[in-house]
């Protein structure tokens, strides 16, 4: 047994460990890092060990108490960041122990916690988490993922269509739910509620409620398919969300709404068991993932609060559209796009993906594309996100002149045109303007919505690139 | 007079039911599609009354290992045949997803145009 040396130790002599070979059970993390001038390297990567697992910057009696070899995380690994010659990778191994099963709150308390203000380091980006099989295994995960969301809707063999009902802010209870109605009656299978709007004064979330259970109602009767609305439950209070959860449950609503990082991970957990214990379905919006995940070189890339959203449980999230007007490298995209998804991810840095990751049978979340999308972007989407995916197409369903029905009905026969000819072998970006074409060719609606929406491009240059070669 | 259009509600049974009605060549495209992914074809018929129950009537089993195209289609037709006053759609279950990766309405009930 050491004897008690109090005073400061370098970092690297406790947590600095290249010959550690990681366990199966180890949570590892890669983490973007530029250090101050003059340190080196193996000492950030192991003051980035130290303080998001068991260190603090001075030796203590009571760590002799315990056995910090046991519990402490290790960086492992250090990589050039192709293109960045002040920037580095460092891998990081943390054992199972020291998190509480089925909290991602726990995880991320001590991975993004103190060590990102930590002043040895310049910058400090989490780049990706290898969550182990053992660690998935302890959480709930999607109330119902897509293959229950699917045979629950109804919907097989294509994207599903909606649509943010507009103006976000303003509209009353009834006027509201007639822009759902109409929306719905038009071809769209589910609209949503701004994340802007809870429970303001110009319309309450009950009156809400009601009006737009009735929209839904009528729009099944008529249309012969099955609807929905993300009815959002977000508020100021837990008990306040299963409130409103509650009634939309006694309406026979099929799904609610989340905004998991303005609300919380400890809300959206919660909500996420009470949509499984009453067969709700849970739409997650990301209002706050920007400010977060935006900077390169410092805060969290959006697919770990995807892998973080997947295990806290959320049956549709954000993942942004690659062509529409909000920020999304392709690549970058796809790459989380898996993580929702699939049951088997593999390291694929041309993606974003550091590591490999085992989801076993956790279910899959449904990727929503929704922002500055319209008819002309269909063929690109479906080709980029398949059919596990909700288009979601608001302005692109509410700006058709003939109004919401019209503008849905569009958005339908191009996507059913587009589904049709990849199914027929056809190649959908070749030949998107034949595909839309021939489809307009039978529909009035769809050849306004072209007409309407020809010129209008988003082509900026991505601000969060992949690092590659 | 507003150059708006009047849009009509229409009862269209889900996927592909905004595009004009398949032809025989399209529905064919669509089941070679379908036996092409390893999807198992099955066909379904329910009287419209009834098309928003989840299960509509099995017509048979589904058909296991088929790869034939003329052997689908001839189920079909026989299906119509037994049952014109009913929607009849095609479905193909993914036994790895268990969920299906086709599934629309071929035949809508006698009196509607959607049919080859």
């Amino acid at each position: 047994m050491a004897k008690y040396d109090a005073g400061v130790k370098e970092y690297r002599d406790l947590y600095w460990a290249p010959d550690y070979v990681p366990l199966d059970t180890d949570l590892l993390a890669c983490f973007k890092v530029v250090g101050q001038a003059g340190v080196p390297n193996e000492e950030v990567a192991a003051a980035v060990a130290a303080e998001s697992s068991t260190g603090t910057w001075s030796t203590v009696w009571s760590e002799l108490l315990t056995d910090l070899e046991y519990y402490k995380g290790r960086a492992y690994r250090i990589e050039d960041v192709p293109g960045d010659k002040d920037a580095f990778y460092t891998f990081i191994a943390y054992p199972l122990d020291l998190f509480e099963e089925g909290s991602v709150v726990n995880v991320l308390t001590s991975l993004v916690g103190n060590v990102f203000g930590f002043k040895a380091l310049r910058s400090l980006r989490l780049e990706d988490i290898r969550f182990p099989i053992a660690y998935i295994k302890t959480c709930g995960g999607p109330p119902a993922g897509i293959q229950l969301e699917r045979d629950r809707l109804n919907k097989y063999g294509r994207p599903l269509l909606g649509a943010t009902i507009k103006p976000k802010l303003g509209l009353s209870a009834k006027n509201y739910g007639r822009s759902v109605y109409e929306c719905l009656r038009g071809g769209l299978d589910l609209t949503k509620d701004d994340e802007n709007i809870n429970s303001q004064p110009f319309m309450r979330w009950r009156d809400r409620w009601d009006f737009v259970a009735d929209a839904i109602h009528k729009a099944e009767r008529e249309t012969g398919e099955r609807k929905g609305h993300y009815l959002n439950v977000t508020s100021a209070t837990p008990e306040e969300m299963y409130k409103r959860a509650e009634y939309a449950k006694e309406l026979g609503m099929p799904i609610i709404m989340h905004d998991f990082l303005t609300g919380g991970f400890t809300a959206n957990t919660g909500l996420a068991n009470w949509c499984r214990d009453n067969g709700m379905l849970l739409h997650i919006h990301r209002a706050m993932h920007a400010v977060i995940d935006r900077n390169p070189m410092h805060g969290i890339h959006f697919r770990v609060l995807a892998k973080c959203l997947r295990l806290s449980g959320g049956d549709q999230l954000h993942t942004g559209t690659v062509v529409g007007k909000l920020e999304g490298d392709r690549q970058s995209t796809l790459g989380f796009v898996d993580q929702l998804r699939e049951s088997f991810i593999p390291e694929d840095r041309s993606r974003g993906i550091f590591f490999d990751q085992d989801w076993g049978s956790m279910p899959g979340v449904f990727a929503v594309a929704s922002g500055g999308i319209h008819v002309w972007h269909m063929p690109a989407l479906l080709n980029i996100f398949g059919d596990d995916s909700i288009l979601q197409f608001g302005g692109g369903t509410q700006g058709h002149p003939w109004g919401n029905a019209a503008g849905a009905c569009a958005n339908r026969v191009a996507l059913e045109a587009c589904v049709k000819a990849r199914n027929e072998g056809r190649d959908l970006e070749r030949e998107s303007t034949d595909i839309l074409t021939g489809a307009a060719s039978h529909s009035p609606e769809l050849a306004i919505a072209m007409e309407t929406w020809k010129e209008i491009k988003f082509e900026f240059d991505t601000v969060d690139k992949l690092d590659v070669k | 007079m507003s150059v708006i259009g009047d849009y009509q509600t229409k009862n269209t049974l889900e996927t592909f039911g905004f595009l004009p009605a398949l032809t025989q060549q399209e529905v064919y495209a669509q089941i070679n599609y379908m036996l092409a992914q390893g999807l198992t074809p099955g066909i379904e018929h329910e009287a419209p009354e009834n098309a928003m129950d989840h299960y509509w009537t099995m017509w048979k089993l589904p058909f296991f290992g088929e790869t034939d195209l003329n052997n689908v289609v001839a189920e079909l037709e026989s299906c119509r045949s037994q049952y014109p006053d009913h929607n009849i759609r095609l479905t193909g279950y993914d036994n790895y997803t268990q969920s299906q990766g086709v599934n629309f309405v071929v035949f809508k009930a006698q009196g509607s145009t959607r049919a080859w």
